[in-house]
Formats: structure tokens, sequence, C-alpha cells
């Protein structure tokens, strides 16, 4: 039945493509990051082109599955004529997927902040470049970490799909070592554990900062 | 056209396993959340701490290894199942947590008024289930029920993975015997978007009729 030493065995090497599975996951946010900022100023832009553009670029990336949209990635690149390494490309992919959902946490944490903040930043004369970057900005991140945090985990999970273009993280090591030992059951049991530990103390994280940030 | 003819039928197949696969799979998945919401509502502490390990497992791990676990490790433990089955099972498992979290805020939502007045004016537990939490509490929750159903579509391409014979997994196939890898999966983006934007309107539509006639009736 369920073999104990197998189960502790296979932490291994597991353990070692957990470093992938984080890098992925935490490239993927920061580049998120950065694009889901830029997607989220074009649709809160005055130009009706690029708001129409920001929302395209949501509801692809929303209603498209992760799954598809690396594998569309993935054969395009060559095509195309970019030859980029498949980490690189992974990192990419799950980024641009985690931008659309980021704008859309920044555009809630933008929305939910109280108007009279930027009236009152008006009132005593700021610039509107000052009180985008001094009082809404600030004010909107620390606001939106909980659920930026809550996008990480999401991430975790999901780059668990790109094993399927050849990436050497947990699940792809783990499909490898139960095909060693054939012994799949105590293998992805550990996979699973490793998943829930990273994710268990990054909710622990979510849940520290939603209580600091709580005003 | 040729390709139309040749691979026609099987991805229609395909679609039709995916639409099986994602109907079953919330409707499993929303009986088993009710029912874990249901028990963590009225069950003693010990059965709400296992039900809460259960929903934090769940939570915690990709939807991919879980299946793996499911379709790969279930023999060793005398549990075989053929893709569909196995897929079908992972997704309701998947589902049922999040379904029950969506039922439990539901739930709460429902004025604590309501459930006094109902016991004050003598209704057994189960009428009070059946006549007020659960009509009160499925209305406070549709939009997330909805949601939540909406994020399940997106899933069912997993279990191409483990050979369910779904969309994704036709649209692969096709593509490895024609070599266009890049057309098919682009189509097939482009048919998802279409899907996923057609549920999620037809939903607001539904949201904003059960609604409607809410605010009417306060």
């Amino acid at each position: 039945m369920f073999s104990i030493p197998v189960f502790l065995e296979s932490f291994q090497p597991l353990m070692w493509a957990a470093q992938y599975t984080l890098l992925i996951s935490v490239l993927g946010i920061l580049l998120g990051l950065v694009i889901g900022t830029l997607i989220c100023a074009a649709r809160l832009s005055g130009s009706r082109l690029l708001r129409g553009f920001g929302g395209l670029w949501v509801s692809f990336l929303r209603g498209v599955p992760l799954l598809v949209q690396l594998l569309v990635f993935y054969y395009a690149l060559p095509v195309i004529g970019l030859d980029v390494a498949p980490t690189a490309a992974a990192v990419i992919c799950v980024g641009v997927c985690a931008s659309a959902y980021i704008s859309e946490i920044w555009r809630g944490a933008i929305a939910a902040l109280p108007r009279g903040q930027a009236e009152a930043a008006r009132a005593i004369g700021m610039s509107p470049r000052d009180t985008w970057i001094r009082i809404i900005l600030p004010q909107a991140f620390s606001m939106s970490l909980p659920a930026l945090v809550n996008e990480l985990i999401l991430l975790v999970k999901a780059s668990s799909l790109v094993s399927v273009v050849g990436i050497l993280e947990i699940t792809r090591a783990s499909q490898a070592q139960a095909a060693t030992t054939f012994r799949p059951l105590e293998v992805y049991i550990a996979a699973a554990c490793i998943y829930l530990a990273i994710n268990l103390c990054l909710a622990a994280l979510g849940r520290y900062l939603e209580h600091r940030t709580a005003v | 056209m040729d390709l139309v003819s040749q691979y026609g039928p099987a991805l229609l197949r395909g679609f039709g396993i995916t639409v099986i696969c994602w109907i079953l799979g919330t409707i499993f998945g929303m009986a088993l959340g009710l029912v874990i919401a249901l028990i963590q509502r009225y069950a003693p502490r010990p059965v709400r701490w296992l039900i809460q390990i259960y929903i934090e497992v769940i939570r915690g791990t990709p939807f991919l290894v879980q299946l793996f676990v499911l379709y790969y490790g279930g023999p060793l433990i005398g549990l075989r199942l053929d893709a569909l089955p196995a897929g079908l099972l992972g997704l309701t498992i998947y589902g049922s947590p999040y379904f029950a979290e969506i039922f439990r805020s539901g739930f709460r939502a429902v004025a604590h008024g309501q459930i006094e007045a109902a016991r004050a004016i003598g209704m057994t537990e189960p009428t009070i289930i059946r006549r007020i939490l659960l009509p009160l509490g499925l209305v406070s929750a549709l939009p997330a029920l909805v949601n939540f159903s909406i994020i399940l579509t997106k899933e069912t391409v997993i279990l191409s993975i483990i050979t369910v014979p779904e969309l994704m997994y036709q649209v692969s196939r096709m593509s490895a015997e024609t070599f266009r890898y890049v057309e098919a999966n682009l189509v097939l983006a482009l048919f998802f978007w279409a899907l996923v934007e057609t549920i999620s309107r037809l939903g607001r539509r539904l949201e904003a009729r059960i609604t409607q006639h809410l605010i009417e009736r306060t």
C-alpha cells in the first residue's frame, strides 16, 4: 500500500524542483505587476483607444485558459522568429496572464479609495501628478497587498501547468520521479505536500499583511 | 476545407465532452460544496476541523496534481477509474471547497432575525434550512456561484493532460497530426474567449433578473 520510505525519498528531487516553481511564480508576479500597472493606467486613461485596448487585454487573458495561452505562446514564438529560453517563455506567459488579474486588483483598490482623499489633495493645491504619486497610489498599493499575495498563491498553483511545455518544476519533477519509482501515489502526494506548504506560508503572509494594513 | 471534414466530428465530440464535464462538474461540485457548508454549520467541532483541513488541502494544491494523485495514484489503493470518470471526480473534488466557502458566506448573509423568527414560530431545524436558509442564502450567493462556474469552464482543459477526450485533447491531437500548432491553439483560444464571454453575459443577466425580483419585494 502506501510506502512511507518512497514518500520521504521523493521529497529531495521535488524540493530541488520547487525553486523553479518559486522562481516562475515570483518573476511572473513581478512582470504581472509591471504590465498590470500599465494596463490599469490604460483603462483609467482619457483615451478611448487605450481604454478599449485595456478592456480587450483583460477580457481575453481572463477568458482563455492558461494552458491554451501557454501552448499558443510556446508554439507561436519560433514562428515569429524569436528564440527564447523555455523558462523565460514560461515566466513571460505567466506574467502576462497575471497582468490581467493584477490590473483588475489595482482598479478595484483605486476605486475603493474614498474620493475625499483626492479632493483634499487637490484642495491643498497638489498637482494631479502629485496627487496620484503621493496620495492615491501608495494607499491603493497597501490596500491591494493582501489581494496580490492571493494572486501569488494562484500563480504557484498555475505554475504546475508549465510542466506541459517541459519545464522541470515540482509537477514535472514528480512525473519523472513517478515514472522511475513506479509509485505515483506517494510521489504525487509528496508534490501536493510541497505545494500546500508553500501556499500555507503565503496565506499566513497574506493574513499578516491584511491585519497590518487594516485601518 | 479538408481539415473541417476530417477533424470536424472529433472536435465537435470534444466540445460536447467539454460541456458535459463542465455541467456535471459544476452540479456535483456545487452539491458536495453545499453538503460541506451545511456540515460546517451544524456538525460538532472535531468534524468541522476535519472539513477545514480538507478545504485547505484542496485549495492549496494545483488541480493538475490532484488529478495525478487521483488518476495515477488511485489504482495503488484500488481506485481504478477511466480518464473521464476520474476527470469528473477530480473536477467535483476541486470545485467543492470553493463552492462550500461561497455557500458559507451566503448563509452568513441571511439576517439572523429571519432564523430567530422561524424558530419562534416553531419551525424545526430541517424546515428552517429548507425554507429560510437555502432560499435566502442562495440568492446572495448567486453572483459568486456564477463566477466560479465560469472559472470551472477554464479548468476543464486541464483534463486533457490525463487524456480525457475533451476539446483541448482533440485539438492537441489534430495539431500533432497536421503540424499546425499555432493556428489550432489560436483558434482554440478565440473559441474559449467567445464561450467564456457568452457564459458570463448570460450569468450577469440571470443575476440581474433574480436580484431585481429581490429588490422589488423589499
